[in-house]
């Protein structure tokens, strides 16, 4: 096994006052998709957040060998960081081209394959990203992240309230983005899980209760229904 | 009707100048929320480096007149820039405290002021064109209410090129709309401050020349009369938005005219109209609803 | 009806020997730290009565002796924006209103007493009855409508409102308040008790019962359920709301409560200053205020008080200060700034938000518990 790209040790974070992470600990390999499974409210979200010092976080974080908890959200990212937030998070006020441009970081942004991958945003690269379907404010986002060269890959539920037709056209996007980079995806779908992920790590009330093998995971449904409680029923609530 | 001609004409000048210290103070609240209470000083220094200009080089050409307009902006610039790198800076994220060290600079530098350029105030010159009038529809509109206007929009004009056209514009739209996603994208949105506070106050520098010749005279107190009637002008038209900056400018002052030439109670009426704004709409005219 | 900063004199530093340990009986129980407390602030009070009585002298700090009329004038002048800094601390420090407005309530006590003893034959009690409902009407429906809004907003309509109440002052309405020029106190209902220079000892204590019933009507509230759901609204106004709480009812009742008194403190102002001056009613006078309550410490009551009556004290000397020989001697660069009180203030109360967290307060609070624990360290170390 080689180096693991992102190393992550006693990660804890709070958000107003309050710990939302409480004591994360895994590492995600240098290739293939880590999916990030738990049930609503757990933390994920706030991990992810915390990874990248959008909160209040101690603990020590490591990208290929440089400790990188201390550093502010910025400079994180241009180490090579990029990341799809939940709920797609677009600039609604700007345009699709304004909000690519403004997400442009490497000198030779690859316009190209973020055009190959989604041909729909360049037909509506003048239109507000405010008024596009949620499908298309997903690639939005998934787009901005794409453009740059990135070491990392950090996805937040990117297909949540999407139509399945649509699930599976970002499944795609995730999975050729995969090929160049490894991804930390937060994902409820087990379908895209077991499409993309090779690792997994379980996270509940703000701590990893179990890391390993994706597929391993997949087979054993009472250790899914034990780790993550009754799927069905959580989606409903 | 001569009447009415003046007052709308003369109410337009007013809220040119609401307008250029009220653009700052929405573009900084937008993308910062930081309320700005050293704003009316970045005017006031603007308005006495343009007298001081004006009174060593000499009043009434309309070079040095050009020239004040531009050292007003660039001092109203720098003291902004400044303030954002020393003071505003240190205290990234936490608003309260922004706002208090705001308050404090505002209330020692009128103080210095005070004690620089005394309490009074000092009447002003500027070129003679500016103290005639020019009939419109037969009333004789103070030449200065037109200079103020078309300043208002060109400085209008400026900040939307600027924000549409340029990076730096980009990136504060956005972090209007979302400033941690701004960071999110890899973007250190700092820069970004500090470019708004001297946009600011040059803003409100070159309105503090403009105002000097609108009221004929400076004084330490020039900046803190307008900026309250700003306050009320980035509430009415909604924090944040600029589009909603002007059009409550021309709104509130217009009114203000009105109400003060036919009832004597301009100031009351406006925060009247603050007041029914917040109850119908509490967000403000332009201001996106929380 | 206790002062705290005498219980932080009394009671804080711990004598290493006899520092905190579980169950030392040397321990201040929450119970005996109260009996300190009230035993503290009552020996202040009285200290604080007794001072026309007595001739103490603090150079540099006071004018003169405690009994002369003019050092007893500047104290009462202390302890009244002591009281009011208290009121506003009701609403910044308890409640996290950032009111840009309280001025306008204060403006009410002066100007509508000076103004009812004008123009009406009331004696003195009524005429302020009259003129603390008059107050309460006006905070009601300000605060009704500057409450629908939130944070900096809600600062901006509070300022606007203060503006107005400026505006009409200086309008002069039927030469109601003199405009500029202020109003004088019309004294003929006034009893004679409180008139004249000789009287000042009077006003002093006046000024001292206005404070301690302030503090008093504070603390009650801040220690009432309203008190509790205001403070929660501040800390998580989401969550008041999901357990069913009312924090527009809440917030608007505590806005009023700090009106009222910021108008009963008005009130004595005037008769101590026996007249009304436009700049009471100035937006940079609730700046002052402000800055009082952050010098002392935002959240604590008698950090308010400290700060209102230290920022008085302070605004006095730095004046006489300004007018002394020593400062006119000096070179411009120095003298202009120097001379300017305010100057001199805004730049200490810039300092004290970057450097001093908590201001006073907060200062003797971070020492007293570094002695308390690092008293406590020594003594284990010695039982070990
Ligand atoms: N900005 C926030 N403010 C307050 N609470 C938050 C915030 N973000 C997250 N939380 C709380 O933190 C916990 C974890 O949330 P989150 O990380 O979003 O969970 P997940 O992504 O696993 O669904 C939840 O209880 C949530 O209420
Ligand atoms: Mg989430």
């Amino acid at each position: 096994m080689t180096e693991p790209i992102l190393r992550v040790r006693n990660l804890r974070a709070t958000v107003a006052g309050q710990q939302v992470v409480e004591d994360v600990t895994f590492d995600v390999p240098a290739t293939g998709v880590t999916a990030v499974l738990g049930r609503n409210g757990v933390g994920k979200t706030s991990t992810l957040k915390a990874l990248l010092g959008l909160y209040d976080r101690t603990g020590e974080v490591t990208l290929a060998g440089e400790r990188i908890d201390r550093l502010s959200t910025d400079r994180i990212v241009r180490r090579g960081v990029g990341y799809v937030p939940e709920d797609r998070e677009v600039f609604a006020g700007l345009t699709v081209a304004e909000n690519l441009r403004l997400a442009e970081r490497d000198a030779s942004p690859r316009r190209e394959l973020v055009a190959d991958l989604f041909p729909d945003l360049v037909k509506r690269s003048a239109q507000r990203a405010g008024t596009l379907s949620g499908g298309q404010q997903q690639m939005v986002s998934l787009a901005r992240a794409l453009l740059n060269d990135n070491r990392l890959l950090l996805v937040d539920e990117p297909t949540k309230g999407l139509a399945p037709k649509i699930v599976t056209e970002v499944a795609t996007a995730l999975a050729e983005a995969a090929a160049s980079a490894p991804v930390l995806l937060v994902e409820q779908n087990l379908e895209v899980i077991s499409r993309l992920a090779t690792t997994v790590v379980v996270i509940d009330a703000g701590r990893v209760v179990h890391t390993g093998d994706a597929a391993e995971l997949l087979d054993d449904p009472d250790r899914i229904q034990r780790l993550l409680g009754v799927h069905t029923s959580e989606n409903a609530a | 009707m001569s009447t009415i001609v003046l007052l709308l004409i003369t109410g337009l000048g007013l809220g040119a100048l609401y307008f250029l210290v009220a653009s700052g103070l929405s573009l900084i609240y937008g993308l910062m929320g930081v309320l700005n209470f050293a704003h009316g000083s970045f005017l006031t220094l603007g308005a006495f480096a343009g007298w001081e200009v004006a009174r060593r080089l000499g009043a009434d050409s309309w070079g040095i007149f050009g020239l004040a307009l531009v050292v007003g902006a660039a001092v109203g610039a720098a003291f902004a820039a400044l303030t954002e790198l020393l003071l505003v800076r240190r205290l990234y994220e936490r608003h309260i405290e922004q706002v208090l060290v705001t308050v404090g600079l505002a209330l020692a530098t009128v103080a210095l002021f005070e004690g620089t350029w005394g309490s009074d105030p000092e009447f002003i010159e500027g070129p003679a064109w500016l103290r005639s009038t020019t009939d419109v529809a037969g009333a004789p509109i103070p030449n200065d209410r037109f200079l103020a206007i078309g300043a208002a929009v060109l400085v209008l004009v400026g900040i939307v090129l600027f924000l549409r056209y340029t990076r730096f514009g980009l990136i504060i739209r956005a972090g209007v709309e979302n400033r941690a996603m701004v960071t999110a994208l890899g973007i250190d949105v700092r820069k970004a401050f500090t470019l708004v506070f001297a946009v600011g106050g040059a803003a409100a520098g070159l309105g503090g020349v403009l105002a000097s010749q609108y009221f004929g005279y400076v004084s330490p107190h020039l900046g803190a009369h307008l900026l309250i009637f700003a306050f009320i002008v980035t509430v009415i038209g909604g924090l944040g938005s600029l589009t909603g900056a002007a059009v409550a400018a021309v709104l509130v002052a217009v009114l203000q005219q009105f109400a003060n030439y036919y009832w004597g109670v301009g100031d009351l009426v406006v925060v009247l109209l603050l007041a029914l704004v917040l109850l119908v709409r509490p967000s403000g005219l332009l201001g996106r609803s929380a | 009806m206790t002062s705290q900063p005498t219980t932080q004199q009394t009671s804080t530093p711990p004598d290493r020997a006899t520092a905190p340990l579980p169950h030392d009986e040397n321990v201040p129980t929450p119970a005996r730290r109260r009996w300190l407390m009230l035993a503290g602030g009552f020996a202040l009070v009285v200290l604080l009565a007794c001072l026309p009585l007595l001739a103490i002298s603090l150079p540099g700090v006071l004018p003169g002796p405690t009994y002369t009329p003019g050092t007893l004038q500047v104290l009462a002048l202390a302890l009244l924006v002591g009281a009011l800094a208290l009121s506003y601390h009701l609403l910044f420090g308890v409640a996290g209103l950032l009111s840009f407005g309280h001025a306008l309530y204060f403006a009410v006590g002066v100007y509508g007493l000076a103004i009812v003893l004008d123009r009406t034959d009331l004696p003195l009690l009524p005429a302020a009855c009259v003129v603390l409902v008059g107050g309460i009407v006006v905070a009601h429906v300000v605060g009704a409508i500057s409450l629908r809004v939130t944070g900096i907003s809600f600062a901006m309509v509070t300022l606007a409102f203060a503006q107005a109440g400026n505006v009409l002052v200086r309008r002069n309405p039927a030469g109601a308040t003199g405009g500029e020029e202020g109003l004088a106190l019309d004294t003929t209902h006034v009893p004679d008790a409180l008139v004249g220079v000789m009287n000042t000892r009077n006003l002093y204590w006046l000024a001292l019962v206005v404070l301690v019933v302030v503090y008093a009507v504070v603390l009650w509230v801040e220690r009432s359920r309203a008190g509790h759901v205001a403070a929660a609204t501040r800390e998580n106004e989401m969550r008041v709301r999901v357990v069913g709480g009312r924090p527009y009812l809440v917030k608007l009742l505590v806005f009023v409560v700090a009106a009222t008194l910021a108008t009963a403190v008005g009130m004595a102002y005037l008769l101590l200053q026996s007249g009304a001056v436009p700049r009471v009613t100035s937006a940079d006078f609730t700046l002052t205020l402000l800055v009082m309550v952050v010098l002392g410490g935002v959240g604590s009551r008698w950090g308010a008080v400290v700060g209102g009556v230290l920022y008085t004290l302070l605004d006095q000397r730095l004046g006489a200060l300004a007018a002394s020989e020593a400062i006119a001697g000096l070179p411009s660069v120095l003298r202009v700034p120097l001379s300017e009180p305010l100057f001199i203030l805004g730049t200490l109360f810039i300092l004290v938000v970057l450097f001093l967290p908590g201001g006073i307060a907060g200062a003797a609070q971070r020492l007293s518990h570094r002695r308390r624990r690092e008293g406590a360290r020594d003594l284990m170390e010695e039982s070990a």
